[in-house]
C-alpha cells in the first residue's frame, strides 16, 4: 500500500493544499512543505510551473511565472524533493501539464518520480483514453498513482469509468470554472455533489476548485474525502511569504468547522 | 495506387503521429460534441447551400486565379496567384469564421468567443457575428492590442469586446490560453471559434474543412485557363497553416502537385527570432494538439518571432506536422528579409501589395527553380492594407 492509499483508508475530512514549487522563491518548496507538514496538512500536491497553464486561473498564473523566472524546471524540482522526502512524511502529488513530463520523457519522468518518493501524479491535459492506451502500465509498473479529474460536466458513465481506472483519489473539480474562481457554494454545485456522492464510488475523491474557507472546506468534506486548497493558500503565499505561524493558523481556520477524525 | 497513405484526420482525431485532443477533463464534453456532430452538419445539404450562398454573395467568391505574367516573366515560369486577398475582410479567415458561425447556430449557442493576434481573424469573426446577430469576445494579447489598434477598433465597431490577455507574453498564444479558460468557464452557451488548423480535434479538420474551397476553386480554374489537369505547384504561407491546408486540401492525393508550405524564419532558423517551427523539429503539445513547436530543454513553449503577425505561432497545425513527416509537402522558412523583398517586387511587378504573411509564400519563387512549362500556384492569403505601417518603415515610404 503506498502512502495515498494509506491515508484514505485511515483519514477523513482529508485536508490536501496546492501550491506551485519554486515559489515565492526558488527554494522555498521545502519549507512550504515542512510549514504544511507541522500545520497538520494530511496530502500535497506540488505544482510543476508551465509557460502556458490553460486551466488555471490569474493567481495559479502568476505564481508558475514567477517560478520559472526564478529558475525552477523539473530537474531542479527532481532534485529538491529528493532532498525533502527523508523529512516529509505526508504524500506528495506531482501536479501539472503534459508537455513537459512528454519533453522529459513519460518513462523517464515517471522513473524520477519513483527515485525522488513521489506518490501520485495530476496532468489535466493528459486524456483518460491516451493514458490507458500508452502510458498506465509504465505508471503501474512504477506504483505512480495517476489521478483523474471530474467536473459538472463529466457524465455518470464517464466517471464509472474513471472511477475503474483510478487508485488513489479522484480529483472532483468543485464547478465549471479554472482554479481560485468561485468563493461560495451554490445550489446547483451542491446537487452535483449529492449526485456524484451517489454513485459511490470505489476510489475516494477530493473536492477542489473555490476551496478558501472553512463554510466551503466543511461542505467538500460532507460530500466526499477532502478537499483541496489551492489559490487561496498560493494567495497567503504572495502575500506573506513562506511564514510558517501565517500557515498554521490559515489551515486552522479552514479546518475549523470540520470533524478531525483520525 | 496501393499503400495509399492518408493525410486526413482519422476516427480518433489524428494525423499519424499528431492531433489528438490533449485537453483537461473540463472541455471534453464540449470537445466530444463538437467531434460528433460537425461532419454531419458540414455535409448537410442546409449548411452547404447557406455555406455557399455566403462565401459568393458576402464574402465574393470565388476569388480569381490571376496569371501573374510579369513575375512569370522574371521566374521563367508561369505563376498564378490565389486572390484570397479579394476576400471580404481582406483575407482568407473570412471562409472559416461564416463556417463555423453556421455550425454554431446549428449547435444552439449563442455565445462566440475567438483568440486574435494581429486581429485578423478577431475581424473575421467579429464580422461573422455581426452577420448573425450573435455576442462576441475576441481575446487578443495586451502586446498586440498595442500593435494593431485599427484593428481593435474595426472588432469593436462590428460590436465585439476586446478583452485583454495579460498572461504570460501576453500575444497570440496567451490570447489562445484565454480563451480556453472562458470556455471552461462557459460550457453551455459558448462556442469557441478557432482562427487556425490548430488546436484540440475536431478543429484542426473543420477549419481544414472550410477552407478547403480554395484549392476547389484551385483545381476548377486552373482546368479553365491552361487546359492541365492540375498544377505542378501549389505555394502557401504556414503560421497555424489554415491558408495552406485550404489550398493543399483537393491535392492532397495527387501526388503530381507538389505541395509547399513557407513558414517564417524570422531573422534566421537558427536565431533565437524565429517563428519556424518545423524547421526547429520539436515535438510536443501545443493547446490540445500534439505536433512540432517552439520550446526550451524543460518543455516551456517559447515565444516566436516574425516580422508578420500571421506567422508568429510557436506552433504548426497537426495535419502539417503530418505532411511534413510523410514527405508530402515540402517545408521551407523565408527571413523577415526575404518576405519584404517578396512583397515589394510583387507590388512593383503586379500592382499588388500582399500581406506580409503571403509575402513569405511569394518569397519561395526566389527559393526554387520551376520549369517553363510549370504552372505555380501561389496563395495571396491576405492583403497588405494592415502592414502599411511595417511597409512605411522598412521601405521609408
Amino acid at each position: 500500500m503506498n502512502r495515498l492509499q494509506a491515508l484514505f483508508s485511515s483519514k477523513k475530512d482529508i485536508c490536501s493544499v496546492y501550491f506551485t514549487a519554486g515559489y515565492p522563491q526558488l527554494n522555498d518548496t521545502l519549507p512550504v512543505l515542512r510549514a504544511l507538514e507541522n500545520a497538520g496538512v494530511d496530502l500535497v500536491e506540488l505544482g510543476m510551473p508551465f509557460s502556458d497553464p490553460l486551466a488555471d486561473g490569474p493567481t495559479i498564473q502568476a505564481s508558475s511565472e514567477q517560478a520559472l523566472d526564478n529558475g525552477m524546471s523539473l530537474k531542479v524540482l527532481f532534485g529538491q524533493i529528493k532532498d525533502l522526502r527523508p523529512s516529509i512524511s505526508m504524500p506528495v502529488v506531482l501536479m501539472g501539464y503534459f508537455n513537459p513530463v512528454y519533453k522529459y520523457g513519460v518513462e523517464a519522468f515517471i522513473n524520477s518520480c519513483k527515485e525522488v518518493g513521489v506518490d501520485g501524479l495530476i496532468i489535466p491535459d493528459l486524456p483518460f483514453d491516451e493514458y490507458r492506451s500508452k502510458y498506465q502500465a509504465m505508471f503501474e509498473a512504477a506504483g505512480i498513482v495517476n489521478i483523474f479529474l471530474i467536473t459538472p460536466q463529466t457524465s455518470d458513465e464517464r466517471i464509472a469509468q474513471i472511477d475503474t481506472h483510478s487508485k488513489g483519489f479522484i480529483y472532483q473539480v468543485s464547478s465549471s470554472s479554472v482554479t481560485g474562481a468561485k468563493a461560495d457554494v451554490e445550489q446547483t454545485q451542491l446537487d452535483y455533489f449529492q449526485r456524484v456522492d451517489g454513485l459511490q464510488l470505489s476510489t475516494p475523491r477530493l473536492i477542489g476548485f473555490g476551496i478558501s474557507n472553512s463554510a466551503t472546506f466543511e461542505t467538500a468534506c460532507r460530500f466526499s474525502s477532502g478537499a483541496i486548497i489551492g489559490s487561496a493558500f498560493v494567495k497567503l503565499l504572495t502575500d506573506f511569504g513562506v511564514d510558517p505561524e501565517r500557515i498554521k493558523k490559515f489551515i486552522e481556520d479552514i479546518r475549523g468547522g470540520a470533524a478531525k477524525n483520525v | 495506387m496501393s499503400g495509399k497513405r492518408n493525410y486526413q484526420v482519422d476516427d480518433k482525431g489524428m494525423y499519424g503521429r499528431f492531433g489528438g485532443a490533449f485537453i483537461p477533463e473540463m472541455l471534453h464534453p464540449n470537445i466530444e460534441r463538437l467531434a460528433a456532430v460537425y461532419k454531419d452538419i458540414i455535409d448537410s445539404p442546409a449548411f452547404r447551400q447557406e455555406y455557399k450562398m455566403l462565401l459568393q454573395d458576402y464574402v465574393g467568391r470565388p476569388s480569381p486565379l490571376y496569371f501573374a505574367g510579369r513575375l512569370s516573366a522574371k521566374y521563367k515560369t508561369n505563376v498564378y496567384l490565389k486572390r484570397e486577398d479579394l476576400n471580404h475582410t481582406g483575407a482568407h479567415k473570412i471562409n472559416n469564421t461564416v463556417g463555423q458561425i453556421l455550425i454554431a447556430r446549428q449547435m444552439g449557442k449563442t455565445r462566440i468567443i475567438a483568440e486574435t493576434g494581429a486581429g485578423q481573424h478577431g475581424v473575421a469573426t467579429a464580422t461573422a457575428c455581426a452577420l448573425m446577430g450573435l455576442q462576441c469576445v475576441v481575446y487578443m494579447g495586451e502586446v498586440d492590442i498595442k500593435r494593431q489598434a485599427p484593428n481593435v477598433a474595426r472588432m469593436k465597431m462590428l460590436g465585439a469586446e476586446v478583452k485583454a490577455a495579460t498572461s504570460g507574453s501576453r500575444t497570440l498564444k496567451d490570447a489562445t490560453n484565454e480563451a480556453l479558460r472562458d470556455w471552461i468557464c462557459n460550457p453551455d452557451d459558448t462556442f469557441y471559434l478557432i482562427g487556425s488548423v490548430v488546436g484540440p480535434h475536431p478543429y484542426p479538420d473543420m477549419v481544414a474543412r472550410l477552407q478547403a474551397i480554395i484549392s476547389e476553386e484551385i483545381k476548377q480554374q486552373i482546368k479553365q485557363k491552361t487546359d492541365r489537369e492540375h498544377p505542378d505547384y501549389v505555394i502557401a504561407c504556414v503560421g497555424g497553416g489554415s491558408n495552406a491546408a485550404g489550398s493543399f486540401y483537393h491535392f492532397l492525393d495527387d501526388e503530381r502537385v507538389k505541395l509547399i508550405a513557407v513558414e517564417a524564419a524570422g531573422q534566421g532558423v537558427k536565431t533565437d527570432h524565429t517563428a519556424a517551427s518545423i524547421a526547429l523539429g520539436d515535438k510536443g503539445i501545443i493547446h490540445g494538439s500534439m505536433t512540432y513547436l517552439m520550446q526550451s530543454d524543460d518543455g516551456q513553449i517559447t515565444e516566436p518571432y516574425s516580422i508578420s503577425a500571421g506567422l508568429d505561432y510557436p506552433g504548426i497545425g497537426p495535419q502539417h506536422a503530418h505532411l511534413f513527416d510523410t514527405g508530402r509537402a515540402s517545408f521551407m522558412a523565408a527571413t523577415d528579409q526575404e518576405a519584404l523583398t517578396a512583397a515589394l517586387q510583387c507590388t512593383r511587378l503586379e500592382g499588388i501589395i500582399p500581406a506580409l504573411e503571403s509575402a513569405h509564400a511569394l518569397a519561395a519563387l526566389e527559393k526554387m527553380t520551376f520549369a517553363p512549362d510549370d504552372a505555380v500556384v501561389i496563395t495571396l492569403s491576405g492583403r497588405g492594407d494592415k502592414d502599411m505601417d511595417t511597409y512605411m518603415k522598412q521601405f521609408e515610404l
